[in-house]
């Protein structure tokens, strides 16, 4: 098993007809993925990668049975496509897009929520369950089936981690990248909670970065409700106060949201942390032999 | 985006913030001309977007027009906090009752946008958020209905504030929810919000501004201080990148802010001083890989570059194809250690054979190889 994504997974790629979109479209369905439509909000009738364009998700819908989207349009058009997807009834949304202005997240996530929705993201490479299914813009190749489950707020520091687990042999159930944005749909709390009630996953990566609480809330509820072995690595022990490193998020301000603090929560939650992202599959390895 | 109190002042009272009467001078003549203007004792205030300005001496109280100039003639040119101060604020003095502090800002983890007052006033917020956080009440806008007028009275009354403030203090707090949305901030402070005879006063004030959303408000973009600008960081904006200048002599080219953050540590752990952060965006094109080097070689004190690429949405041979480009264009020739992996790596491999760099399979080699290159030289 896994976790969001797998056999059944039936996508519809929004923004198919762009650059990325196409591009990503033909390597998810190289890795096995079911993409069954594409969107364009003007280029309906075409066909991209062997796939239907729609103009409407809503119809890539009614006509494909989709029940999972990915978008791959820019930032300024990116808050119109997840309404349009969880309108149609789409329960599990993925938003790549970096540089969503954060005031419209906040009107976004509520109205996702409010519809029984999921958003992965923004500003994320999307999940993966290796064998089965990727959503997104993780290479594929990197990973292995298996049963360590991986959350991370970072795109290729992700990748980093997967590669280290894979060279070891220790296969993931499902990667989940969340997002660097400050606003985001799904948190890492919500992730834990998933793999600690999936039976085949077996213990979990947590990948975080300096800015923001989301990895001291998270080392509380794993304090309380994860029994599976965890590794972690924390980015940005060397970022400076009151810069923005790259994601909007990951910004020290006022002496909080600093890794050190982040490190010193997790250990205390029984997170094994390591000093690099390579590592944290020796460090995995190691916990899992006993 | 930070932008300057003088700047703040105005978003803010065009949203019907009560702001003391105030002008920007950029000569000693002119901050005496506004005090003449003003009457009576003013405050000069240096115009520089670092904090603790007061401290540093950059805020001064003038008894009027003539110590005016001549504390203008002080604080103008002098160096705060390594900031070269070009502007100064020339205030009218007010006779302050009490000091409050009032912010609207984004709570991540509750996901809306939160007011927060505080009886505690004048001094950093974050200082009583660590040492009496009870003294900070708190009230969260609908993300919808942003906030209501009770609200605001929940806010005043749990700052202690007399019923007679109440109407004004909903008036301010409208106005700074008002000036955020319709600048797209994530904070907007009155710090000190005072009172003065019996009246609400926004004596300093502050706005960070959301740089994602930058692109539908050019006329703020264009009060971005240039002359406070590092000039490698506005190269770089201007190229789409994101870069912050660091202190050390390995310059960094990794995509992600994840894995840039993790390379810099790495670099650390091995001994090394990175010379920035710079992440080239998802999907970055080899125009824009050429810029960046030719950004990093620009600071004389870079001896080598570390390239940390892992491929997902970025193609591996856009990458080398923008190492070479650039390659051809240096004048200056430093040892670079590369190491690219994922999305269309084969190929990145073919385009480099040719080049002189130094290859690494994995990011900790990398870090080790950057290194040994500099102890060598």
């Amino acid at each position: 098993m896994s976790i969001l994504i797998d056999n059944d997974t039936r996508l519809v790629v929004q923004g198919i007809t762009g650059r990325e979109g196409e591009f990503h479209a033909r390597q998810m369905i190289a890795y096995g993925t079911k993409v069954v439509a594409g969107t364009n909000p003007v280029k309906g009738g075409q066909t991209v990668a062997g796939v239907p364009v729609f103009n409407m998700v809503k119809q890539a819908v009614a006509e494909t049975g989709a029940n999972t989207s990915i978008i791959y349009v820019p930032a300024f058009a990116a808050v119109d496509a997840i309404l349009e997807a969880v309108d149609a009834g789409i329960k599990l949304v993925v938003c790549i897009a970096e540089g969503i202005p954060t005031l419209d997240m906040i009107e976004v996530v509520r109205f996702v929520k409010e519809n029984g929705a999921r958003l992965i993201g923004p500003n994320c490479p999307g999940l993966m369950t290796p064998g089965q299914c990727k959503v997104g813009i993780m290479p594929g190749h990197i990973a292995k089936p298996g049963k360590v489950g991986l959350v991370s707020r970072s795109g290729t520091l992700t990748y980093e981690v997967v590669k280290a687990l894979s060279d070891l042999d220790l296969g993931q159930s499902t990667c989940v990248g969340i997002g660097g944005d400050p606003i985001i749909g799904t948190n890492f709390i919500d992730v834990l909670e998933m793999f600690q009630a999936d039976p085949e996953t077996e213990a979990i990566v947590m990948i975080g970065e300096i800015g923001g609480s989301d990895e001291e809330q998270a080392a509380e509820y794993i304090k309380k409700h994860v029994t599976k072995p965890m590794a972690g690595f924390i980015a940005g022990q060397t970022a400076p106060e009151g810069k923005r490193m790259g994601h909007a998020g990951a910004i020290i301000s006022g002496g909080t949201g600093t890794a050190k603090e982040k490190i010193a929560a997790m250990t205390a939650a029984g997170v094994r942390m390591a000093e690099s992202p390579p590592r944290v599959g020796a460090v995995m390895a190691e916990m899992l032999k006993g | 985006m930070k932008i300057h109190e003088y700047q703040a002042r105005e978003i803010l009272a065009k949203h019907g913030v009560p702001v003391p009467r105030a002008e920007v001078a950029t000569s000693p003549a002119e901050a005496r001309a506004v005090a003449e203007r003003l009457g009576g004792s003013v405050v000069v205030k240096a115009q520089v977007l670092v904090g603790g300005r007061g401290k540093a001496g950059g805020v001064k109280l003038a008894a009027g027009p003539a110590e005016a100039e001549e504390i203008a003639g002080r604080i103008l040119g002098m160096d705060l906090k390594g900031i070269t101060v070009r502007r100064v604020l020339v205030a009218e003095a007010v006779n302050i009752q009490k000091e409050l502090y009032l912010g609207v800002t984004i709570d991540r983890s509750r996901q809306a946008v939160v007011a927060m007052g505080s009886a505690e006033g004048g001094v950093e917020i974050e200082e009583v958020a660590r040492t009496a956080p009870d003294k900070i009440i708190k009230v969260y806008a609908h993300p919808m209905l942003g906030f209501a007028d009770f609200h605001a009275r929940q806010l005043a009354y749990g700052m202690g504030l007399a019923p007679s403030f109440a109407s004004d203090f909903t008036r301010i707090m409208r106005g700074l929810y008002n000036a955020m949305v319709a600048t797209d901030a994530s904070l907007v402070e009155i710090n000190p919000l005072v009172i003065v005879d019996g009246k609400l006063l926004a004596i300093d004030s502050k706005i960070l501004l959301d740089d994602n959303a930058l692109y539908r408000h050019k006329d703020l973009e264009a009060l971005r201080d240039l002359d406070e600008d590092d000039p490698y960081e506005r190269a770089a904006r201007e190229e789409g990148l994101n870069f912050v200048k660091l202190d050390g002599n390995i310059g960094c080219v990794v995509n992600g802010a994840g894995l840039a953050m993790a390379t810099m540590d790495v670099v650390k752990l091995y001994g090394g001083d990175p010379a920035n952060f710079l992440d080239i965006g998802g999907g970055a094109r080899a125009e824009s890989v050429a810029a960046a080097l030719k950004i990093i070689l620009s600071d004389p004190k870079v001896e080598a570059v570390l390239f940390n690429i892992f491929g997902g949405i970025t193609r591996c041979d856009e990458v080398a194809k923008g190492i070479v480009a650039a390659q051809g264009q240096l004048e200056r020739k430093v040892p670079m250690v590369v190491r690219l992996l994922g999305t269309n790596e084969e190929e990145a491999r073919r385009i480099l054979a040719e080049a002189s760099l130094i290859s690494a399979t994995t990011m900790e080699e990398a870090a080790q190889k950057v290194v040994a290159q500099l102890k060598q030289g």
